[in-house]
């Protein structure tokens, strides 16, 4: 199990690799999420953000048949188009690999303490958390 | 009691600062009682921490409830809701 919180970019192919070697996986299920439309700042809190995300894995390795698994986030200023978290997860079949997968980017986007500040045309601006995400996270209780 | 308190985002833009040791009265004794006593002192804290605002608190680096009990030397947080992902 590897939790990233870090500047530097990412290589989805040797993430996706480096969880693979276990004969008996048969499913890596991955999430890239990109930056949209406009640059942006990502702050965290050093220390809470890496355990957070760790308790996140955990917990989907309590629910679902996870053998490996990969969570990087990037912090630091990004710009459109470049990659900002990766989930990947190993698993004997697909099944538990997507749910976990998703599990774990749906409690990310609530739980795990990162803030995005988008830089707009006429300034920059503090990202609104979504009623929608949290519907989202709410669904897997 | 002396705790550290840390600031993050929006917050931390407002109050102008990222963390404080504070040597808190006797009564201070949760995180909704923590965010009154920092309100107390006025202008940008009011604003900033102000009752209806929707705030998150840490305590130790886990997420926490108003209602949570804070000792000395805790690590108590105050952030906006998260945008991660």
């Amino acid at each position: 199990m590897k939790v990233s919180v870090q500047k530097e970019d990412f290589d989805l192919g040797a993430e996706v690799k480096a969880i693979s070697a276990n004969p008996k996986i048969g499913a890596v299920a991955t999430f890239t999420g990109l930056v949209r439309d406009v640059a942006m700042t990502l702050e965290h809190y050093p220390g809470m953000t890496e355990r957070a995300i760790a308790q996140i894995v955990e917990q989907a390795r309590s629910r679902w048949q996870v053998m490996d698994c990969t969570v990087i986030h990037r912090y630091g200023k990004l710009r459109p188009n470049d990659q900002i978290v990766l989930v990947a997860v190993a698993s004997a079949h697909r099944g538990d690999a997507f749910a976990a997968c998703e599990f774990i980017m749906d409690y990310l986007k609530t739980q795990a303490p990162f803030w995005k500040k988008e830089q707009g045309v006429d300034g920059a601006r503090w990202v609104e958390a979504k009623a929608t995400d949290d519907k989202a996270a709410e669904r897997w209780k | 009691m002396k705790v550290k308190i840390l600031y993050f985002a929006s917050i931390r833009e407002k109050l102008g600062r990222d963390a404080e040791d504070v040597e808190l009265p006797p009564g201070v004794a949760t995180i909704a009682g923590l965010r009154t006593h920092l309100r107390s002192r006025g202008g940008a804290w009011a604003e900033a921490l102000a009752e209806g605002r929707l705030l998150r608190a840490a305590l130790n680096q886990d997420m926490a409830q108003p209602a949570a009990a804070i000792k000395a030397g805790d690590e108590i947080a105050f952030f906006p809701p998260v945008t991660g992902g």
